[in-house]
C-alpha cells in the first residue's frame, strides 16, 4: 500500500483521546485530524498523500513557498487549537511516519521523555516572542568641521563622524537589547534566542537585533506583556507576539 | 498588543518556531525530514521567493 503516510502534529497525555473537539479538525493537505494512543500518551495525526509528502516529493514541495506556507499554517492551526485546550508538546513541522504504527512506536519508546517535556511546558505556560528593531540614529546636529578645511575634507569628515555616530548608536542599542533580554528572562521560566530575521523577510528597513522566545507562567503573562509594551528606549523598538504554543521549548532528548 | 488571528501571523514568525522548535523524533519508521536540512531547504525557499518578488517589482 503506502499511498498514505501519517503526519504527526503534537503529543499529549490521554486526556486528548477524550476530547471530541480535536477529532475532525482540518489538517495539512486536506487531511482530517485523528488521535492515536500508546504507552499512556496520545498523538494528533492525519493521513497525507505519499505523492506530495513522500521523501522526494516533499523535498521539492518545500522549495515552493506557497506550499510551505500552507503546511505551516495548517500545522500551526492544529497545534494551536490543541494547546489552548491541553498541555501538548508540538512536534517539528513535517514529522511524517510511514504508518500509524510508526507513531505508536515512538510514543512507547519515548514515554518518559515526553512526560518530562509535558511537565516542563504544562500548567498553562505559554511562549511569547519578543523582537527588537534598531531605530535609525538621529541625524540632527551637523558635525564640526575644522575651519579652513576644503570642501573635500569637510565631506570626508562629515562622513567619518556620521559613521562613528552610527556605530556608537548601534552599540548602545545592543546593550539595551541585552538588558531587555535579561529582564524578560528573569520573569520567564525559560528563554531561547532565535536568529534575528533578515531584513528581506521582515520587510522593514530597520535591523532586527533581538529575536527571542520566552516561556511564561500564565499568572505572569500580564506583567510580562506590560514589561515589553511599556519599555521605552530611543534606540530600540520592541515587538511582542503571542501567546504561542510552546514551540521553542518543546525539546526531547531522543533515546 | 495582542497576537493577530492565526491567518494573519507573519509567516516568518511562524517559521522561526515551526522550523527551529518542536520535538524532532526520528527512527526507522520515520521519513526523516525533521532535521537541520529542512530548515535550510525552507529558508532557502523563503529567501529565494523574496528575491523573486523584489525582482518583479
Amino acid at each position: 500500500m503506502a499511498d498514505e503516510l501519517t503526519y504527526a502534529y503534537a503529543v499529549g497525555d490521554l486526556e486528548l483521546v477524550a476530547d471530541a473537539e480535536l477529532v475532525g479538525l482540518p489538517g495539512v493537505g486536506r487531511g482530517i485530524v485523528r488521535i492515536l494512543s500508546a504507552g499512556g500518551l496520545a498523538a494528533l495525526v492525519s493521513s497525507v498523500d505519499e505523492r506530495a509528502f513522500g521523501e522526494e516529493a516533499l523535498k521539492q514541495n518545500l522549495e515552493r513557498l506557497p506550499w510551505l506556507e500552507q503546511i505551516a499554517r495548517a500545522h500551526h492551526a492544529v497545534v494551536e487549537t490543541a494547546s489552548r485546550r491541553h498541555a501538548v508538546v508540538p512536534l517539528r513541522m513535517v514529522t511524517i511516519y510511514l504508518d500509524d504504527d510508526g507513531v505508536r512506536e515512538v510514543l512507547e519508546r519515548n514515554g518518559t521523555r515526553f512526560q518530562e517535556a509535558l511537565d516542563r511546558i504544562g500548567g498553562g505556560r505559554m511562549e511569547w516572542g519578543v523582537k527588537a528593531y534598531l531605530t535609525p540614529a538621529p541625524a540632527d546636529s551637523t558635525p564640526d568641521v575644522p575651519e579652513g578645511a576644503g570642501p573635500g575634507t569637510s565631506y570626508l569628515t562629515r562622513r567619518r563622524v556620521a559613521r562613528d555616530r552610527t556605530d556608537e548608536w548601534r552599540a548602545a542599542a545592543m546593550h539595551v537589547a541585552e538588558q531587555v533580554h535579561l529582564r524578560l528572562s528573569d520573569s520567564a521560566v525559560a528563554s531561547r534566542l532565535h536568529t534575528p530575521q533578515d531584513r528581506r523577510l521582515t520587510g522593514r528597513d530597520d535591523e532586527m537585533v533581538l529575536n527571542a522566545a520566552y516561556l511564561v507562567e500564565e499568572r505572569d503573562a500580564e506583567l510580562f506583556r506590560q514589561t515589553v509594551t511599556g519599555w521605552v528606549d530611543q534606540h530600540l523598538q520592541l515587538e511582542l507576539t503571542g501567546p504561542w504554543a510552546p514551540y521553542s521549548f518543546a525539546t526531547v532528548d531522543e533515546s | 498588543m495582542s497576537v493577530a488571528a492565526s491567518d494573519e501571523l507573519a509567516l516568518v514568525d511562524l517559521l522561526d518556531r515551526l522550523l527551529a522548535g518542536g520535538v524532532v523524533l526520528t527512527g526507522d519508521v520515520t521519513i526523516s525530514l525533521a532535521g537541520v536540512d529542512l530548515v535550510h531547504i525552507s529558508l532557502r525557499a523563503l529567501i529565494s521567493s523574496v528575491d523573486t518578488l523584489t525582482e518583479h517589482r
